[in-house]
């Protein structure tokens, strides 16, 4: 083997070494930090345990909005089949409307509640995010066309 | 009338693409000089067409005519008129267009300034002519803006409030100057492949600096308008919207890096190749993520997944066709001459090695969900922790390495001199972290890190500058790099202060009450109402105390568009230049009480500037590329650096 030859095996191996140790970090980080979707119904079919973060998504039902206490937020998400009460603590997006698609970030807490430490806002009024459609389609709750 | 020019423009247009595709291509043959003039008069001819077919529809927005559908969905007569102007963007169909129009700004800048020889430039010409057939069949096919509406409606419908922002106003044309950008360079690179002329890094140079200085500033804005309008306080979410256009940058920057070394010694040649294939194939798949809506994002607009296919599929097309061309002609590319390890390009390797594996982290964590739902069919996402993670310790790394390379000597390089020269970086730095430590409340050693390793990059900037000042040696490229390194520094304090040491509150105030957030108290003086041009604010007055003496007075509001039907709310920041005090305004509780959000958020200043300084030193070095070339003759003059 000539120098330079070395030097090269001595290179691809550092950069295999590399690529190796950086694999096994990526894998380990997304194992920890997958966030699972589950509309209303899922939450009630698989009994997610509490303290177990997950997003929640479906259509926040109307009337069922409550202000308060403090800077608190009460409303109630729901998928046409099952509805899961959402507390969220700070300021909602401007976007959000009863009657509307949501996305919220958080867990249950012992009481079947879903504590939300994240609404997720949007920018367009027409927008709805692929999860909630999917998940209004199995529930048998969507209509094609229409405007949410 | 104005619906049918942009139409027929549109088509005229097309047809020159096809011209130009034919002819710049066959003109890659030595012989076939009548096919390169038919490309390049081909080329200007299909700018032409294209600027009037955006006059048209950029003059149904501003007049208001309501008979192109487009723009009956998406303006207003009541709109101020820049709004209705860059309302033009603010929508799919206009927004295609106006990529179009910065890929004919493009095509026509490689027909004018002709770099590289004529075999190379015509080929290059000929690969953005098929370009343009794509996107111009996209246009004409999925997302028709001159599609008409009769009869016409009295009044528009009018343009997404959150749009009516100078900040996201700017934000889509700097992206697409960036992403359109990399089409150059993939064409100068496509022709290198084919005609096999390898001085195509050098021609391609002033292109790729205008894509990379447009990203940066492109996703700059964005970062700050997220900043300043969500009312969150964040500036970066990780989410796919923002991903798309980090991704291309990061390999862009890579690119950046690698093509100097195949321009001055010929290494890395099929690398770089590669890259600029790369680079141009994520902002492809980065618009497919947010056109297509495949991905949940705080930052997706209403979208139709048929236009996402059509967009797959050129994808497809372009990439495939790409790599088999580089597959085929790479091999036969002479490498060039060698290098030891303690050298400039060494430094350059580890810097493309760093950057490309951040680009494949981030590709991975934007993408999985889709993986997964393609694969088992459970619906996920992946945490921002993931990106931080993964993302934190090869940026580290980079940063580290960072201040070597511009030391280096390029073949040979002296690491110990190097490190002597650097040394009194690494007594900022040790300073720098040291004092963070002893100072600052609460003790964080990623902090001090993180200080640390700014100090080290911002001072080993500035020793490079006085050294190559007192020496002679300070060209615009010099400068150039070292201003964009000393802008990634300041970034990273950025990131680190309003990280580490953000403050925030949430609270409901009747008028009178007071808050408190940080060190400074907020008294809440109650709300009234504002008319705006097209909107009616509900602004809210907060006074700011420090040391019981009165600081500011901040008016965040919320504003009703009447015509959209639509309320959004703009956040209220009083910034030192070093720390940001940020007042959002929440929900109405009745009885004069409000729900009131604050952040103390200290250095967050510095991300933007960081960014501002990063495209400070792109535009240096594109000046001093440009500035050279009508100098002297390009062949004979001594690259920068």
């Amino acid at each position: 083997m000539t120098p330079k030859k070395r030097r090269r095996l001595a290179f691809a191996m550092a950069i295999v070494a590399a690529a190796a140790g950086g694999s096994a970090l990526v894998v380990a980080a997304l194992k920890d930090n997958v966030l699972y979707f589950y509309s209303p119904a899922d939450v009630a079919a698989k009994h997610v345990a509490p303290g177990v973060a997950f997003r929640i998504g479906g259509l926040v039902e109307k009337h069922s909005v409550m202000r308060g206490p403090g800077a608190t937020v009460h409303f109630t998400v729901t998928d046409g089949r099952a509805t899961v009460p959402v507390a969220y603590t700070g300021v909602l997006p401007d976007l959000f409307r009863e009657g509307q698609g949501v996305v919220a970030l958080g867990a249950l807490d012992g009481s079947g509640a879903f504590v939300a430490s994240e609404v997720l806002a949007k920018h367009d009024e027409r927008y709805m995010p692929p999860e909630v459609v999917d998940a209004l389609k199995r529930s048998g709750h969507w209509k094609e066309g229409e405007k949410p | 009338m104005t619906g049918e020019i942009g139409q027929f423009a549109l088509t005229l247009a097309l047809a020159l693409a096809v011209v130009m595709a034919g002819a710049g291509l066959i003109g890659a043959r030595a012989s076939a000089a009548q096919a390169r003039a038919i490309a390049q008069g081909s080329a200007l001819g299909f700018f032409v067409f294209v600027a009037l077919a955006f006059g048209a529809l950029t003059y149904g927005f501003v007049s208001s005519d309501f008979s192109i559908l487009d723009v009956a969905q998406n303006s207003h007569t009541l709109k101020p008129l820049i709004y209705k102007i860059t309302g033009v963007w603010g929508n799919h169909e206009g927004s295609m267009l106006l990529w179009i129009l910065v890929l004919a700004i493009y095509t026509a800048a490689i027909a004018l300034a002709r770099r590289g020889s004529d075999r190379l430039n015509s080929a290059a010409l000929g690969t953005m002519g098929l370009l343009a057939i794509a996107f111009l069949l996209f246009i004409l096919f999925t997302s028709n803006p001159f599609l008409r509406l009769d009869p016409p409606p009295f009044e528009g419908a009018g343009l997404n409030p959150l749009l009516q922002d100078p900040g996201l106003a700017m934000h889509p044309p700097m992206l697409y100057i960036g992403y359109v950008g990399l089409s150059a360079t993939f064409a100068y690179a496509a022709a290198a492949l084919i005609t096999g002329e390898l001085d195509w890094a050098r021609a391609a140079r002033p292109f790729m600096l205008a894509a990379w200085i447009a990203l940066t500033a492109g996703i700059t804005l964005g970062s700050w308008w997220a900043y300043y309008d969500l009312g969150w306080g964040g500036f970066w979410f990780w989410d796919p919207v923002e991903n798309a256009a980090l991704m291309p940058w990061l390999v862009a920057t890579a690119l950046l890096h690698s093509a100097l070394a195949t321009e001055r010694t010929g290494a890395f040649r099929a690398w770089s190749l590669l890259l600029a294939i790369a680079a141009f194939s994520l902002s492809l798949i980065g618009t497919f993520l947010v056109r297509s809506g495949v991905l949940t994002s705080v930052h997706s607009f209403a979208n139709d997944p048929q236009r996402g296919f059509f967009i797959l599929v050129m994808i497809f097309l372009a990439i495939g066709s790409a790599l088999a061309l580089f597959a085929w002609r790479a091999p036969k590319l002479e490498s060039g001459t060698g290098f030891a390890p303690a050298s400039r390009e060494t430094a350059l390797l580890l810097n493309n090695v760093l950057l490309t594996a951040a680009a494949a982290t981030v590709f991975l964590g934007t993408l999985y969900p889709l993986f997964i739902d393609a694969a088992i069919g459970t619906k996920i996402s992946v945490g921002p922790p993931y990106f931080a993670i993964t993302f934190a310790p090869i940026f580290v790394a980079l940063l580290i390495l960072m201040p070597f390379g511009p030391r280096l000597a390029w073949q040979h390089g002296d690491l110990k001199a190097a490190l002597r020269v650097l040394a009194p970086g690494l007594g900022a730095a040790i300073i720098a972290g040291g004092a963070i430590l002893a100072f600052t409340a609460p003790r964080s050693l990623a902090a001090a890190g993180a200080f640390a390793l700014g100090a080290w990059v911002i001072s080993a900037s500035v020793i490079d500058f006085l050294r190559r000042r007192r020496g002679r040696t300070l060209n615009a490229g010099a400068l150039a790099s070292l201003i964009a390194h000393a802008g990634l520094g300041v970034t990273l304090l950025g990131v680190t202060g309003t990280t580490v040491w953000r403050s925030e509150a949430l609270e409901v105030l009747a008028p009178g009450q007071s808050m408190q957030v940080a060190d400074t108290t907020l008294r809440f003086d109650g709300v009234g109402i504002v008319q705006g041009p097209n909107y009616q604010a509900t602004r809210a007055t907060v006074e700011a105390f420090r040391d019981g003496k009165r600081v500011a007075t901040l008016s965040p509001e919320k504003r009703a568009y009447p015509a959209e039907g639509q309320e959004i709310s703009d956040t209220a920041i009083r910034t030192t230049g070093f720390s940001d005090l940020y007042v959002a305004l929440g929900d109405d509780r009745g009885g004069g009480r409000w729900v009131l959000r604050a952040y103390v958020n200290p250095l967050a200043p510095f991300i933007w500037f960081g960014g501002a300084i990063m495209a400070l030193g792109g535009l240096t070095s594109l000046w001093g590329r440009l500035r050279k070339r009508s100098a002297s003759a390009p062949a004979a003059t001594v690259p920068a650096e």
